[in-house]
């Protein structure tokens, strides 16, 4: 079950689509669910396909395809940075062996405090400002040294 | 990151704000629009206009926009569908970000105008995941349009009406392909049809669908407003108007740059601050991470246009010119983006799901030392294998930027191979 609150903004995506197209809006549902769960387990995404009027299936293929869709429980945070050609020249992989020592865990991986959860991104249109990363999913940093990852882990509680 | 404003598109990215309806109509926004619906200009008449302006679809395929819309069927009973290709995820790209968060009014302006020519009732701008915040500003200028009514039922106070939505995609490459990006919008995992048919027969919801890119929709206001002839002058013959290229990697400035088509490309790296400080320009690739990489000798001698950089033997693809100086190991950056095509591949077709894993594979070994002499003709044997015998381009994409590796940097493969270890 989703708030009403996410129910109201589901219903806002569904609108977007002719009548009959309601699964066009299965993407942003499950981003509006995962916003709210903090990731999608099964009974959440059961709980999609009811509202949709999807086969269960359907929404897990969606689910898993998209690198963006939590699928798993993570940490508080997830970062996720880039390494792709721009970035990589521009020091991406040293901002991931800084991020891997700060937070003592890998790519894939969540710190043991649970605050975070490191991932590796593909490029994500903005390599004018590499090096770069993503904050759970919907806040981009950018031009990041050692130092402004420090100050952005330092702020994220 | 640098912004360097140009004729077209980032006309206004000087003033404070660009991004607002008010600015963009004080300058000139929403004229093209009005101009059609007042003197009911015929579909033809404005095909005619973007045909004469040799644009060429900015998405990095570089077809004739003009062309494309005369695809479509005029005399349709039933839906047809207007999508805009947002969903820029070609590693060294990202020009349509800056777009919509600068100028969207100029995409939502060119959408309604294609939509009035094209006769479609319903579009779709399908935004790149990564870019919360750029789709969260198109959304705003497109409530703002609907208020102003430049977008909704009868479109200033005529019979026209559009409306227009933002599809915001969650993590996938291959949504960029256009008939994948059309499954995802209908709420599928984003796997490329076969074609035909076409989108222009069969395509959103299985309706006639023409769907273009974020900068070629861009572009149409001006074309509309100014005339198609000073348009093409801007550039050259059969490489019309200006381009946006997005410069990135080992350059002092990175950034957008609006310049003519038809630029030398010295003036370019001139224009993103020359090769960072104390180093050497080693090589460039010109169209974004698929196209096939150039050495700086030959890069220097182009000029920035389809003709020009393929006739230099690569692309000029999205105008994502990634510069790289001489402490680049080409062995290494080819394993990242062989990685890249490895990991995005959808799926479906054996030789690109496979192929790009063998490809990532061998290419890491060599990498680490552990290559052996008959990697190279394996290599080789494997792009060419996949080239071609996929249902969607990505395939292509992940073979070609292997075969111009191994053609200018060979050397490079083979000192790792021997020695295992880097030269540079
Ligand atoms: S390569 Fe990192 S954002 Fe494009």
């Amino acid at each position: 079950m989703l708030s009403p609150d996410s129910i109201a903004q589901i219903d806002y995506e569904i609108a977007k689509y002719p009548v009959n197209q309601r699964q066009s809006a299965v993407m942003s549902a499950l981003r509006i669910a995962q916003v709210e769960k903090g990731w999608l387990s099964t009974e959440t995404m059961d709980f999609v396909a009811d509202y949709l009027g999807m086969p269960a299936i359907a929404v897990y293929e969606v689910a898993t395809f998209y690198n963006m869709y939590n699928t798993a429980p993570l940490g508080r945070h997830k970062i996720t940075l880039c390494t792709n050609i721009s970035c990589a020249l521009m020091g991406a992989p040293e901002i991931a062996e800084h991020l891997k020592e700060k937070l003592g865990c890998g790519f894939g991986e969540t710190s043991e405090d649970n605050r975070f959860t490191l991932k590796e991104g593909e490029c994500m249109g903005a390599c004018g400002d590499a090096p770069l990363c993503m904050i759970n999913n919907h806040r981009m940093e950018g031009f990041l040294t050692p130092e402004k990852v420090d100050s952005i882990l330092e702020e994220l509680k | 990151m640098v912004i360097k404003g140009g004729e077209v598109i980032f006309n206004t990215v000087h003033l404070p704000e660009s991004w607002k309806l008010s600015t963009y109509v004080a300058n000139g926004g929403y004229a093209a629009l009005r101009k059609i619906l007042s003197e009911k200009t015929s579909a033809e008449t404005i095909i005619a206009e973007v045909k004469k302006s040799a644009l060429r679809g900015r998405g990095g395929a570089g077809f004739p926009t003009g062309l494309k819309w005369s695809f479509m069927p005029r005399h349709f009973d039933g839906d047809k569908y207007l999508v805009c290709n947002s969903d820029e995820g070609e590693p060294g790209t990202f020009k349509d970000r800056d777009i919509m968060q600068l100028n969207p009014h100029a995409l939502i302006e060119g959408m309604a105008i294609a939509a009035y020519t094209l006769g479609t009732r319903r579009g779709y701008n399908y935004i790149h995941g990564e870019i919360w915040e750029t789709y969260e500003r198109m959304e705003a200028a497109v409530e703002e349009a609907k208020a102003a009514g430049f977008l909704g039922d009868n479109i200033c106070g005529t019979d026209f009406s559009f409306h227009l939505f933002n599809h915001h995609g969650y993590g996938a490459y291959i949504c960029g392909e256009e008939t994948a990006l059309l499954e995802s919008i209908e709420g599928k995992k984003g796997q490329p049809r076969f074609k035909p048919p076409f989108p222009a027969s069969f395509g959103l919801y299985g309706k006639p669908t023409t769907i273009n890119n974020t900068e070629t929709f861009a572009s149409i206001p001006y074309i509309i407003r100014e005339g198609g002839q000073k348009f093409l002058e801007l550039g050259k013959p059969n490489n019309g108007g200006t381009k946006l290229f997005s410069v990135s990697g080992h350059v002092n400035r990175p950034g957008n740059f609006e310049v003519p088509m038809g630029t030398p490309f010295a003036e370019l790296l001139e224009m993103a601050g020359g090769i960072r400080d104390g180093h050497t320009f080693k090589a460039c690739i010109p169209g974004g991470s698929s196209t096939p990489v150039l050495p700086a000798e030959i890069m220097m001698q182009c000029t920035m246009d389809y003709d020009s950089i393929a006739k230099a033997g690569s692309a000029l693809g999205a105008g994502s010119v990634i510069i790289m100086d001489e402490t680049v190991c080409m062995v290494k950056a080819l394993e990242r983006l062989s990685y890249f095509y490895f990991e995005e591949s959808c799926g479906q077709c054996t030789p690109c799901r496979e192929g790009t894993g063998w490809l990532y594979r061998v290419i890491h070994r060599i990498e680490h030392g552990q290559g052996r002499p008959e990697d190279l003709d394996l290599l080789s044997d494997v792009a060419h294998n996949i080239g071609g015998r996929t249902i969607c381009g990505l395939g292509d994409a992940a073979a070609m930027p292997v075969q111009a590796m191994l053609k200018h940097y060979r050397h490079e493969f083979e000192h790792h191979i021997e020695h295992g270890k880097c030269m540079v």
